[in-house]
């Protein structure tokens, strides 16, 4: 049993013990919250015996599965695996906390289904990042699906039917055309080998030695799965509406982490294994990243609602994070890997921030909002921390990311490094604006001020604020305490989350030049 | 005269060889339903009920022992007995498994009488619909146990299709196993015009399929010279013959065969015939006639027509698109369950065609496998279909659904994990029986094809997804339907059916093992 392992079945058994608790709703809260904390504690002992020196796939554990075609049920992590289970860890007691103030859920709606549904999404998560079983994988990456889509369904916004289903949709035809391409590879491997296996390092080594056209369609195949995940353009439709649907704590998973098993999986299985294809397809990919980063930029700008506001800014990070793989320098990628870690950490403080701001108001409209950090000075400031970390401010975490991402995708792809730059001056932008539209100048705004006083009219707080709308409460700012220190102190000291991946990072890059 | 013709006789005529060890579970089974009809004749009609479910489960149990008995020391490479006719093999057992383990399912359905008092049969088929006598008989509690011997016909015909090795012992088997089913559907309790108008069509349909199957038959002697599925083989490697002939014949003959699999574009009895009939019967039919069908054309298409694949495939690949489109774009539209299921079934025919087409060993066990794995699904999906009821009977709109979580938890989450494995989601069984197909035809070279029936699973899964939404999210109707309390019997069926359908997606790999435990058994 290793302490992987503990990770990914103490969630599901947590999950257990909290669906037997639906009647009661504090004590089912205090259980989940038990559960993760002791989860986030269990990475200590993973991250102290990771050796980053050591073995690429480490904490390895393996058992027969279906021997017919050769698939086990083998997990274990590399240095990208481990910090991207280190961050789920941390977001969902933080998620789990907020629950009640950032997040309300719908009338008759009990908490219990919902937290457990938020272990089990946790458990299926750490199981996809540490499956070095494709066929495992697979299987993590579409039962992934089915608690997100519950929890968007079922707890989220008015049109939260049509956000679930078109979720659903979307990741499932993506998965499925993954499993071609996945059987294709088994194929590949029984023809070579005599007997077919999913096991992943394996795999890599016979599918990176099969010729480019084969290696192509295969590509393509883990390609589209991931890029839907991740969301590139243009196969981002289903975030704008599944974040802006879903309730705060499950858009800051969504967000934070499940679409980072897309970018993950371009490092995984997109490169080892198909290193020509990946080389000969990289200017596409470029070319989608690109155009994510601006596209997404400009959208962000013009969003009324907030939630689709973050939907649309992390189209654009994803972009970066997507230039930075496919690039295929040291620094680009390094920088990538620790962007998707940064992004987690700043997207997943914004959405936070957002949804006490909504929960203040009631509105997920921009322009019912002003000058809100006059009633709530700690609350613009959260904001602000978390947009300038959205902003890659120097000092904060993503700005030596997105440097590395710019810089190592310079020395290789000048142009598309020059494009995406404008994308940090759009950043700034949008972040900004929004900043300046909901929390300075005068207090206005139908959220903020009574039915009384429309839209632009300007009251003095003490006057009519309308209800109380208070400041952060000292549970809340407990909540997004940790990701402020993270943010900070990342953007000062990222050394031993650099030092963890980068051995990662180089045998992923490694893996690409010995296959050309 | 005389001297001259008996001159002509064989001297001495042998009596065939049986191997009754091997074909004793039929025997058990058909044995069964001629005293089933006895009982029917002697038994008070108090009796009747309780002695015809003991008679039909001893009769199933007895026949899965005597197979069991069987399997273990039978030749691996199979058997022929009957002088041929019939031929027991490893996937004749493996199918005759499966068809007994779903026709348990079945029957338990069949048998159940507290979720409609008195069972979902007419009491008496007589009585014309819409009359005094029809209205009574909706009140009361007798029913037409000619049911059960009926099921045990249809049951042993359908074990000899699949062991059948020539062409008119399978013609038989296919008669013995869809008449009672003709007559079954138009038993049901509860809106008798469109049970009856269902039986008249699958009667009227089914009886062209056997006369196309027949006519493909007469073709094909005429091809060959003889009957027998190896002797067709043998034929088709001269060169001699018309190829007219060979082809008409086949594709006669897969008309009829394909017609029993619902698969599109001979599939337009489908919808109809499971909308009407009684949901046990339609549950009956859609796991075990699907087996049956699907057992006959892997025999038929491995055994006698292997080395002509190349001329016929491409057409199987047509038909494989055409089925998986009917079924999933004219499911999207549906609005009453079982009519969604049935186009469901008829995609997934499309995709069991697929693994028939490849001729293989992975190919022959994945077909099996996805037939033992759908087959349990569905008796469970109709299973539970059965239990939403209103003042009418059972409430079959989509709309009735709406929301049905709230008021019944468990049966909607039951119903939610059947169709996620009918739309082929992991850790369920329909996604191991996709994956073994898919993964069959692949390595077979037929990749566009497995990337067309992955499009296809997707456009499915929204329909299944679409019950989800309803029963989940959204707000009950005010006056919907009431979820009846399932007697023993149906709970049996549907538990039954879940377990297989999580076992066989968590732990596949005995079921694997079996159903690629050997080939069809080929002349030597």
């Amino acid at each position: 049993m290793t302490w992987l392992l503990v990770l990914i079945l103490l969630p599901l058994a947590g999950a257990l013990a909290v669906a037997g608790l639906r009647g009661n709703d504090r004590l089912a809260m205090l259980t989940a919250l038990a559960v993760s904390l002791v989860e986030l504690l269990l990475i200590v002992p993973l991250w102290l015996t990771y050796d980053p020196a050591g073995d690429r796939i480490q904490q390895a554990s393996s058992m027969d599965w279906i021997p017919a075609f050769g698939i086990h049920i083998s997990f274990g992590i590399d240095g990208i695996a481990l910090v991207m289970i280190a961050v789920i860890a941390l977001l969902v007691p933080i998620v789990i906390g907020a629950l009640g103030s950032a997040d309300k859920l719908p009338e008759g709606r009990g908490a219990g289904g919902f937290l457990s549904l938020i272990l089990v999404q946790q458990s299926l998560t750490i199981g996809v990042f540490a499956a070095t079983d494709v066929f495992l994988f697979y299987v993590l990456f579409e039962l992934m699906l089915i608690p997100m889509y519950f929890l968007i369904g079922y707890y989220g916004g008015p049109r939260r039917q049509y956000a679930a289903v078109k979720f659903f949709l979307y990741s499932f035809l993506g998965g499925l055309i993954m499993l071609a391409s996945a059987i294709g590879a088994y194929s590949l491997a029984s023809d070579e080998l005599g007997q077919g296996t999913f096991d992943w390092a394996t795999l890599v080594t016979v599918v990176r030695d099969a010729p480019a056209s084969t290696q192509i369609w295969l590509f393509l195949g883990f390609f589209l799965a991931f890029a839907i995940k991740a969301p590139l353009v243009p196969f981002h439709t289903w975030l704008p509406d599944a974040a802006g649907q879903a309730p705060i704590g499950v858009a800051v998973l969504l967000v934070g982490v499940l679409d980072k098993v897309g970018t993950f999986g371009f490092l995984r299985y997109c490169l080892p294994m198909f290193p020509e294809a990946s080389t000969q397809l990289a200017p596409l990919v470029l070319g989608l990243a690109v155009a994510g980063v601006i596209y997404g930029s400009v959208l962000a700008a013009g969003q009324q609602d907030m939630k689709r506001f973050v939907a649309y800014v992390s189209i654009a990070h994803f972009g970066f994070i997507a230039l930075g793989i496919f690039a295929f320098t040291m620094q680009a990628e390094v920088g990538a890997v620790t962007y998707m870690l940064n992004h987690s950490l700043a997207t997943g403080m914004l959405i936070l921030v957002i949804g006490l701001v909504v929960a203040r108001g009631g509105s997920t409209r921009i322009s019912d909002y002003g000058g809100m950090a006059k009633i709530t000075p700690v609350l613009g400031a959260m904001l602000l921390i978390a947009g300038l970390s959205t902003l890659s401010l120097p000092g904060t975490n993503s700005f030596i990311s997105e440097f590395l991402v710019l810089l190592g995708a310079f020395d290789a792809r000048p142009v598309y490094a020059i494009v995406a730059t404008v994308g940090m001056v759009l950043a700034a932008v949008y972040v900004l604006w929004l900043y300046q539209r909901i929390m300075t100048g005068p207090v206005r705004g139908d959220a903020l001020v009574g039915a009384g006083g429309g839209p632009g009219t300007a009251i003095a707080p003490e006057a009519g604020a309308k209800k109380a709308v208070r400041d952060l409460s000292p549970k809340e700012i407990a909540l997004l305490a940790p990701l402020v220190v993270l943010i900070i102190g990342l953007g000062f000291y990222p050394k031993p989350v650099l030092d963890t991946v980068t051995p990662s990072v180089e045998a992923t890059l490694s893996a690409v030049q010995e296959g050309n | 005269m005389l001297n001259v013709f008996l001159a002509q006789q064989p001297t001495n005529l042998d009596a065939p060889g049986i191997d009754y060890a091997a074909i004793l579970p039929i025997l058990i089974i058909l044995g069964a339903a001629c005293l089933g009809v006895l009982l029917e004749a002697f038994l008070p009609k108090h009796q009747r009920w309780s002695g015809q479910v003991a008679l039909s489960l001893l009769a199933l149990a007895g026949a899965g022992v005597a197979l069991g008995a069987y399997v273990g020391g039978s030749p691996a490479a199979g058997t022929t007995t009957l002088s041929g006719t019939v031929a027991v093999d490893r996937p004749a057992l493996f199918l005759w498994g499966t068809l007994l383990a779903l026709a348990l399912g079945a029957v338990l359905l069949i048998a159940d009488r507290s979720v409609e008092p008195g069972g979902s049969f007419v009491a008496q088929a007589g009585i014309s619909p819409g009359t005094v006598q029809d209205r009574a008989q909706v009140g009361s509690t007798g029913m037409q146990t000619e049911v059960f011997p009926l099921t045990l016909f249809a049951l042993g015909g359908m074990m000899t299709f699949t062991a059948a090795n020539d062409l008119l012992t399978m013609f038989i088997a296919l008669e013995v196993l869809s008449l009672p089913l003709y007559l079954m559907c138009g038993l049901a309790r509860r809106r008798r015009l469109i049970s009856q108008e269902a039986a008249v069509k699958y009667f009227l349909l089914g009886a062209f399929a056997s006369a196309i199957f027949l006519y493909g038959i007469a073709l094909l002697y005429g091809y060959a010279g003889s009957v027998r599925l190896a002797d067709i083989a043998s034929a088709t490697a001269g060169t001699d013959r018309s190829d007219t002939l060979l082809f008409a014949g086949f594709g006669l003959l897969m008309v009829g065969l394909l017609f029993k699999g619902s698969v599109g574009p001979f599939h337009t009895w489908t919808p109809d015939v499971y909308q009407g009939a009684p949901t046990p019967i339609t549950a009956f039919m859609a796991a075990c006639t699907k087996v049956a069908a699907f057992g006959g054309i892997l025999r038929v298409l491995t055994v006698a027509f292997e080395s002509t694949s190349w001329e016929w495939r491409g057409v199987l690949w047509a038909v494989a698109i055409i089925s998986m489109a009917i079924g999933a774009v004219l499911g999207l539209t549906q609005t009453d369950v079982k009519r969604m299921i049935a186009y469901s079934s008829i995609a997934h025919a499309g995709f069991l065609l697929i693994g028939a087409m490849a001729l293989t060993e992975e190919g022959l066990s994945s077909t099996m496998f996805y037939l033992l794995a759908y087959g349990f699904t569905t008796i469970a999906a109709f299973g539970v279909v059965s239990l939403v009821r209103d003042a009418s009977g059972e409430a079959t709109h989509l709309s009735a659904w709406a929301g049905l979580a709230k008021r019944s938890p468990l049966l909607a989450a039951v119903f939610t994990f059947l169709l996620l494995a009918l739309a082929g989601i992991p850790a369920t069984s329909g996604f191991v029986g996709k994956f073994a197909v898919f993964s069959a035809a692949l390595s077979d070279g037929m990749a566009p094809l497995v990337v067309i029936a992955l499009v296809f699973s997707a456009v499915a899964a929204f329909f299944y997804l679409r019950v989800v939404v309803l029963m989940y999210f959204s707000e009950p109707a005010p006056e919907g339907p009431t979820v009846s309390v399932p007697g023993a019997f149906t709970t049996a069926a549907i538990t039954l059916g879940v377990v297989v359908t999580l076992l066989l997606g968590l732990a596949p790999a005995f079921a694997l093992d079996w159903a690629s435990a050997g080939s069809f058994a080929m002349p030597s």
